[in-house]
Order: C-alpha cells, then structure tokens, then sequence
C-alpha cells in the first residue's frame, strides 16, 4: 500500500473535491486518507501502480465520475533513433527501453513531481530497484544511437549526479551515496551496466545513478530521453509506459525508439497499443452474480478507461494489473459499483462440522473449567533469557525477530512461570491451565519442525496430592487409563514427581516446585504442576 | 412497612420491624448491646473484643440502623525527650532565672556559670527571658528586671508541660501560644496524630441501649437442630444486602470465548473446520497462494522465518503446476514471468495467515469426486512485528472458503455480512481492495456504533484462477476471506492495549465477563 500526497489546488483544476466525489473516490478503491485545504492524500493499491501520480489518478478518477471515458489515445511520433541492447550484461538485467518527450516546460516544481513519481515507480513495482530503475536525461546532451551494456567496473569512469569530479563505477558503489545505499545490488556483478552515447559518453551506470554532465534535469531541459532497464521485460516496458503516459498528460509529445534486445527482438518502443482481450458476458454474471446486458458493458467498462466492443476489450498500456480476465471483471464491479451489489447466501447445502482436535482440546477444557481453574493463552514465542536454560537441540529459533521474543516454545512451563510471576500481586490460590503446541526440531515433518498440543496445570499454593487429584479427575472423565512412575525432574521436588505413562509411553509428569526453582522465579508461594503431551491422547 | 426497606435511619419503627431487627442480631452484637451507652474505649473493655471485631460488629449495627460511627482525628501534644527531662530539672529559661535572683546584675559569663547551662540552653534561656521582658542586657552585663511577683508565677510554658499529654483542640489560647513557642525549640514536645471512634446512637438505639437481649436465635441449621426440631424456635435474621467474599470460577480465556462464538457461526452456516499447523513452508503460505518470490511480504522484515530448518515440498506434480502458474501462467493469464525457485518455497516460516489452510484443503480436494464444501478455520497467524499498545507479532484470523460452482461475488457478500453482523455489527459496507490471490477483491467496513464510525475489518475475495487451477486441478469458483479477529475481540472487552490479549493478569481474566450475545 502506497499513500500518495496531491496539492489540493492543482487536483481542482481538473475535479472539484466535492462529498459526492469523495465517495465516489473511495469507492473506486483509493482510500482517501486525509484531505485538507492544501493537499488531498489517497491510499493506491499494489496492482495499480498507473494511480500513483496525480495525472495517472485524475485520468482515472475522470472516467469513473463519467468527466472523460473511454480508452485515452497519445500520439506517438517515431523518432527514427535506436536504443541498442549489448552483450555482456549482467545475469538477468538483460533488457532496458527507452524513448524520448518532447515539449515539457521544467521549473522546479515539475522536476520535484516527476522525480517523485519516478521514484515511486521504482519503489513498487520495481521493487526498490530490485527488478529495475528508470532514468530521465536532457536530450540535446546525448548523441544517438545509445548502447546499453556492461563494462567492467573499474573501466566505467564518469561524474556521477551531485558529486565534485569524475570516478569508477567501483568507486561509486563505495563513495557515492546512491551507490553505497544499493550497492548489494550490484556488488556481485562482474560487469555494471551503463548507457553509452554514439561518443562514447557514458549517461549512467544502472540502476544506480545518473551522470552529472549529461543525465541532470534542469530548468533548461526541454526535451527528455527516458529510459528504463531490468530483469523482466514486460515490467519494464509498463513502468516506462505508465511514466510516458504522464508526461503526456503534462503536455509532452511523445517520439518512439527502436530498442533492440540482446536476443534481437526488436520493439518501436512505447507501443501504447491496447491489448485485446475477450470476456463474455455469461462468464461475468456468472462470477458476479449480476444480470448483466451487452449495453451495460458498454457503459461499465469505459469508466474504467476500457474500450468495449461486442465482447472484445482493449486494455490500456499502462495497466499492469491485467493478467487475467477475472482482472476486468473486478473493474466492470467496480464500476457498477460495489454497494449495488446485494450480499445473498448461497444455497449449497453442507454440514458444519468441528475438527475432531478441537472437540478433545474443548472437552478437556470443559473438564478442567469445572474444577474452577481459570485458561490463560500465552504466546508461542518464549524471550531469549527464558531460553537460556535450554539444550542447543531444543531451542527453534527464529531469524530477525523484532522483539526480545526469539524462540518456538518448547513447552508450556516456560510462559506458565512467566505469567506466575507476573501475577505475584493478585490473590491466591491461583489455579489455571493452558492446552496449546509447542515446537521442536523434527527431521521427519515436513517443515523440520514438529509441532504438538500440551496441556499445562499450575496451581500455586499447592501440593503433590492435589495435582494427582486433578489428573485422576481428568483421565477419569476422559476415560483414559494411564500408569505413573516415580522420576525425577531438576525442577520439581525429588520423591515428589511422577512420570506419567499412557500405553507404554511417556506422555507427561507432575510433582511439586522445588524452592530452588521458586527462588530463582521470584516466586514465593508453593507451586505444583502438570504438563502432558496430548498427542498419544488424541490419536485414541 | 416491607421489610427489604432500608433501615439506616430508623426512627420511630412499628413493633413488627422492631422486633424483625431483635430477631437479626448475631451473638456478638448481643454482646455489645447491653453496653451501648458507654464510650468506645469502655464496650472493648466490657465485652473483652479486639478493635477490629468489635468495629467490625459497629458497622452491622450501624447498617441495622441501631448506632452511628464517627471517626474522629484529633492531635495529641505530649513532652518530648528534652520536655521529660525539663519537667522534671525546670526548663533551661527558669534555672537561669533561679540563678539570677542569687546575684542580679552580673556578666554574662558569670551568670552562665553559676546557672551551669549549656551554651545552647543559656542563649534560648536568654532569648525566652529577653522576650518576657524578665531580663535586661547592657554593657555584656545581665539584670533581673522581673518583679518577685512575676518570678513566682509559672509560665505558659511552664504550665504546658505540667498538664501533657493534652488534645490540641482541648488547649486554650494562651497555652497554644505556648505550643507554638515550645514547637521551635528542640524536642520539648511531639505531635501524634490520634483517632478516636465515637458511637452516637440513633433512637432505636437509645431504646435498646443498655438492656440484654435474652433472645434464643439459631444460628447454623446443623442435623442436631433438625433431628431437635420443634415448633416455635427462631432462626436469627440475616441482613440480606450485607457484602459477602467474592469467589472466582473456572472460565476459558477471553480470547478462547470469542474464538468459539465466531466458530459457532461458520458451523452453524455448514461450515467444516480446517486444521493445519502453525509452522509452515513458504510453498503453503505464499507460492500456491500465487504470490510472487519477490513479494514484500516474504522478506524478513514482515514475516518470522526459522533457522537453520529446510522444509519438504508436497509430492507429485502440484509443485510443477504452481511453478508453472508463476513463470508463464495459466489459461489465458501471464503469470509473474519470473524464474521460479524451490529453494524459496522451502524456507520455512510462522504462517503470516490462515489462508495456507485454504490452499492445503483445496489441494486436498484435487481428486474428490464432488469438490463442493464450505471450510473455516479460526486460528494464529504471525508478523514480524514490534510489540506495543497497537502492535503485536501473534494475531487471531478467521479464514473461510466455499468451493461451489455457482459461486459468485454476491454470495461472497452474503457470508461476509452474515458472518460479521452476528459478531456484533450493526451495518456492513463493502470497498474493492486488492490481494494477490483473489479477484475480485473487496475489504468489508463495519459500523461500530459504540465509536460511531466505520472501521476496516478485513479482506476477502475470490481466488484467482492461477490459485485454483494448479491446486483444485480445474477453475471452481472458490469465495474466500481472511479478516483479521483481534480487533473485534478487543471492541468486544474495552481493551485499548493489544498486549492485554496476552497478559494474562489473573485479576482481570477473573473479572472478564462472558461473550452471551
């Protein structure tokens, strides 16, 4: 989720912010976030990436009011240049396009803005310049045909944006500040790739930065030569589409190029001619659960930019969300509008039914709630000092927690003790349980992680007899025969704990606290507990 | 009169009621009754009862209307450690007067001598005489300038501390005044603050006050008062608004409860329960939910990964039809166009929503003769996420599907307000969203009327074909959602603090009311 800012005077010039365009706004699934006298702030989803300048939402939102439908057209004048994709280039940053923008009065303002939307482009759908960058020149500095190709960074040498004199594209990933913040990009690269004039000039090094001689815009620039590069060919293509298209809607006159990839192919790039796609109207009233008519497409989709013929529809070049038909029949609800759709169950008749693990975890906390003990719910992560004690094999730890909490419990004492001690204050006896998984290492599960359900007792103040009390309960009314062995635990009191065994296995233990273990718990009243693995329990 | 009336200010009550209050006092305050008329200190020592009992008894009888409790705190002026010694050797100032009226008129290093004071006690003696007017001081040389008359006469001071321990409020102006001076000087008197009960008794109990109750009550009905039964015999009346101890009961967990309800209404919908486990493969959890190895949220910023564990992915082909979805599609979609890696799918992770569970089941269902049912699912889910009032890194979500052919975006409307308006909201509104997995997509909006405005509960949708296909083997319509729980959860018990959730303060989980309606 994006949020993007609009300057509230400029947004009325084309749309006035009236209540019914708020809603209308909202309603087309950008949530307005805040509106003030001076700018307008709007939620844009990941899959429309087209929204995110102001020209992009306003060409948008004029064809869902009705202002403006229908597939928007922008010239495009071949320029007769070349963009010519070389070898070597790096792994897969094999494909770059570009193409040029004519007419565009730059003050500082526009620079700003279109810097901004630029950087948004790459943030989203480029993941941060992960699958590509885009870069922007004054075309009367280069000299064509451009080649773009990878140089070996220690021969790449030019004046990188913003930075006092010429170094080496090894230099700049180390020294410039662009460079040091992508650098992990890059690094592992053996060539970087550059764009390179007919004079041999090197215009930038992607997708790191820009050449201060010929790659800055600047108030005097009139025309542009934009370009976008990366690992997808299809991704790119739209980023730059979704860019030229706003230049356009700023006033620019779009010139296209022929760009050659490596593996030849070669596009007169931007092609903004629509995709076609066909959708029949059967298959949206079926996924939509509406009556829809042929006329009513034709009313629908164009407010969402379509143009609609007779089941045909033309998708515009800058939307990258389209992979699918149930992709246009998302836009044709929306403009039908989603509060016009009424909720009906449907009549599929099933029986509902409980997972039998949940019925034994309810039934035994049933039992356990009629003996008045109280359920607590801990979390499943135990914090890194609780883990201390533990054995190296029986700490599952979790990478990059934000917290102190850090590892898979693997068992529910460990919080039991913790939530005691956290209610040392409040009156006694305290008497609760817990039935919940705990986690430790498994070759054989599928994730190299076995998860199963315990059940934990702890009754503070509270003897040895009382707790074989409660099992004794518990296993009667669950009709469950078990035996106890005599054992020791370094936790409880010696000749005070029993092993719990339930057909020949071991499935738990119980006894009583020992001081020691009080102590060193900040816990000062007596303490007995239980904790059992309810797998063996479960399978019966 | 009903006798549920309250009786705290009884005054002239008809015979019956009198005799309803006779018939409701417990063998202590019989005790204490023929007593009433004396001051406190007196009845504790009539009836030989400790402070706490004997208060304790005050208060039922001042609930039955028979007394009046006042507490009363006054301050005591006593002698301090100095004040007990000048008691008994004069005050510093009357020793030097003793020793003036020896020999007036003389030094001043000789009048300390013979007086044998201090330096400390000889000038305040001096100060204190000075401002008498007793004494004259020229030319370093003291005279007594105090007539015989004066000299003999104690002083304020002088009579303070003759007659403490004294209340302060008892003290006239004159020996306030005194008070005050003897407060500057050092340890002569201390302050103690004192409280003292005083019982007024109301005209029921003036009328009872001092009399012996010789009534025969029975107390606790045990079998000797019944195997001894016979008519006539009565039983002491209990005052039925008297507080009793609270007791606590068993109770499952707050969250548990909510857990229940919300799982009570997909099972009375027809619903059947998925299971799963919490730690998953990235493969469940992102990729045959079609989203992509690149997506954010798979980094470890947003979701718990284990270390030093490598998951197995399912066997036979599904793996192949889902790398297939991502790089170049399927039916008619583009796919993700990327190079699709398992090492990726492998890593394992705390599942970041239940909607994995969605994806085993419809994997389950690949070859069912019939593939229409309806699931849910309530359960954890993980982020990675700091920990604060509005942060959390475990959070409860409800998942649900429905896997029917003639499912449609209607119906999907038609789970969502059935299922959140018996959770307790009053209007459903609905917005498209967006997800990776589902198209159309829609986030539902409930009306909250407590805060009086609209509130984002979840998301839901109908998944994508590129979901489907590869895992139910064909395209089925199947309507899915996923909201969020927690926040109803904590709407529903006023908890303001999502760390609440978890705490589990004993105290407050007993107090917790239960989820009826």
């Amino acid at each position: 989720m994006a949020s993007v800012r609009f300057p509230r005077k400029e947004f009325e010039k084309q749309i006035k912010i009236t209540e019914d365009i708020k809603e209308r706004i909202n309603m087309f699934g950008t949530h307005i976030k805040s509106l003030t006298d001076s700018e307008i702030e709007v939620e844009i989803l990941p899959n429309r990436p087209d929204l995110l300048s102001m020209q992009g939402f306003i060409r948008a939102i004029s064809a869902f009011i009705g202002k403006q439908t229908g597939l928007k057209e922008y010239k495009v004048i071949p320029s007769g240049e070349k963009l010519i994709v070389q070898k070597p280039l790096p792994q897969t940053w094999v494909y770059a396009y570009a193409c040029i923008v004519k007419g565009i009065k730059f003050d500082d303002e526009k620079i700003k803005e279109i810097i901004q939307i630029q950087e948004k482009l790459v943030a989203t759908l480029l993941r941060n310049r992960k699958k590509g960058g885009i870069g922007l020149y004054p075309l009367d500095k280069i000299t064509f045909p451009i080649a773009f190709k990878g140089m070996k960074p220690d021969e790449i040498r030019f004046r990188p944006l913003e930075y006092p004199e010429p170094i080496t594209g090894r230099q700049i990933i180390s020294k410039h500040p662009k460079g040091r913040e992508y650098a992990y990009l890059v690094e592992h690269w053996n060539v970087f790739p550059v764009f390179i004039d007919k004079k041999g000039v090197i215009m930038s090094m992607s997708p790191i930065i820009n050449s201060h001689d010929v790659g800055k815009i600047d108030e005097n620039t009139k025309n542009v030569f934009i370009e976008c590069t990366g690992t997808d060919s299809l991704t790119i293509q739209k980023a730059l589409i979704i860019l030229v298209t706003t230049l356009a809607e700023m006033g620019g006159e779009i010139y296209s190029i022929e760009c050659i990839q490596q593996n030849g192919e070669r596009t007169q790039f931007p092609n903004l001619a629509p995709e076609k796609r066909r959708v029949s109207i059967e298959k949206v009233n079926a996924l939509l659960g509406l009556s829809l008519k042929d006329k009513d497409l034709e009313e629908l989709l164009p407010r969402m930019e379509y143009k609609y013929k007779k089941g045909e529809v033309s998708v515009p070049a800058w939307r990258t969300d389209i992979l699918d038909t149930v992709d246009i029949i998302e836009d044709i609800a929306i403009a039908y509008g989603y509060e016009n759709i009424t909720p009906i169950l449907s009549s599929v008749d099933t029986v509902g039914e409980e997972s039998e693990d949940s019925l034994i975890k309810n039934k035994i906390s049933e039992t356990l709630i009629g003996l008045g003990l109280l359920e607590i719910s801990s979390y499943h992560i135990i914090k890194n000092k609780e883990a201390e004690p533990l054995e190296e094999e029986d700490k599952v730890c979790i990478q990059n927690s934000k917290t102190d909490y850090k590892f898979l419990r693997p068992n529910l004492l460990i919080p039991a003790l913790r939530i005691l001690k956290e209610n040392k204050d409040n009156e006694y006896p305290q008497r609760i349980f817990e039935i919940g998984p705990v986690f430790a290492f498994d070759k054989n599960s599928q994730t190299g992680v076995k998860e199963s359900e315990n059940l934990i007792i702890v009754a503070t103040p509270a003897s040895f007899t009382e707790m074989k009390q409660i099992l004794e309960y518990l296993m009667r009314t669950l009709d469950l025969v078990y035996k106890l062995r005599e054992s020791s635990n370094k936790l409880l009191i010696e000749g005070r704990t029993a092993t719990i065994m339930f057909k020949d296995q071991e499935i738990g233990y119980f006894g009583e606290m020992h001081p020691e273990t009080l102590c060193s718990q900040g816990l000062k009243m007596p303490c007995a507990i239980i904790e059992i693995s309810l797998e063996s329990l479960m399978k019966r | 009169m009903s006798s549920t009336q309250k009786s705290n200010k009884s005054s002239n009550l008809p015979d019956s009621d009198v005799g309803k209050v006779l018939d409701s006092f417990s063998p202590l305050e019989r005790k204490i009754i023929p007593f009433l008329n004396l001051p406190y200190e007196k009845i504790k020592e009539k009836t030989e009862l400790d402070d706490v009992s004997l208060l304790r008894t005050l208060r039922f009888l001042e609930n039955k209307g028979v007394v009046k409790i006042e507490l009363q705190h006054t301050t005591i002026v006593d002698l301090g450690t100095n004040g007990i010694y000048y008691k008994k050797n004069y005050l510093p100032e009357r020793t030097l007067i003793l020793a003036l009226e020896e020999q007036s008129y003389i030094s001043l290093e000789e009048a300390q001598k013979n007086s044998k004071l201090s330096d400390n006690e000889f000038r305040v003696s001096l100060g204190v005489l000075k401002g008498k007017a007793l004494i004259n001081l020229s030319n370093g040389k003291i005279n007594l300038t105090a007539s015989k008359e004066e000299l003999t006469k104690k002083s304020f001071e002088e009579q303070l501390i003759d007659i403490l321990p004294k209340n302060l409020n008892s003290l006239p102006p004159e020996l306030l005044h005194a008070v005050e001076n003897l407060k500057k000087r050092k340890e002569i008197i201390e302050f103690r603050k004192d409280r003292k009960t005083l019982i007024l008794l109301t005209p029921l109990g003036k009328s009872l006050a001092g009399q012996k109750i010789n009534i025969d009550l029975i107390e606790e009905v045990t079998p000797e008062v019944i195997k001894d039964w016979t008519r006539g015999k009565k039983f002491r009346r209990y005052d039925i608004h008297a507080p009793v101890p609270k007791i606590y009961g068993g109770k499952k967990h707050f969250v548990n409860q909510s857990i229940e309800r919300a799982k009570r209404i997909w099972l009375n919908l027809g619903f059947k329960e998925m299971s799963g486990p919490l730690i998953e493969t990235s493969f469940w959890v992102f990729d045959a939910l079609f989203t992509p190895q690149d997506h954010p949220a798979r980094e470890m910023q947003d979701t718990f990964f284990i270390k030093d564990v490598k998951g197995n992915l399912p066997a036979g082909d599904i793996v192949k039809r889902v790398k297939q979805a991502h790089e170049s599609g399927i039916s008619g979609s583009k796919g993700w166009r990327y190079s699709w890696k398992e090492e990726e799918a492998k890593k394992v992770v705390m599942r970041t929503h239940t909607t994995c569970l969605s994806a085993r089941t419809l994997a389950s269902l690949k070859n069912a003769k019939n593939k229409t049912g309806k699931y849910f699912s309530v359960g954890k889910c993980f982020r990675n996420e700091t920990l604060d009032w509005s942060h959390g890194f475990e959070f409860n979500q409800t998942e649900g599907i429905v896997v029917y052919e003639n499912g449609n975006f209607r119906n999907l409307l038609g789970y969502l307000k059935e299922f959140f308006t018996k959770m307790g909201f009053s209007n459903i509104k609905f917005v498209p969203s967006f997800f990776a997995y589902t198209e159309p997509s829609v986030e539902v909006y409930g009306y909250h009327k407590g805060r009086g405005k609209w509130i984002e509960i979840g998301g839901a949708g109908i998944f994508r074909p590129e979901v489907v296909i590869p895992l139910l083997g064909e395209y089925i319509p199947v309507l899915a959602w996923g909201p969020g729980f927690d926040r109803i959860i904590m709407d529903k018990y006023e908890i303001t603090d999502l760390r609440e959730m978890y705490e589990n303060d004993i105290k407050k989980l007993r107090d917790k009311k239960v989820w009826v309606k």
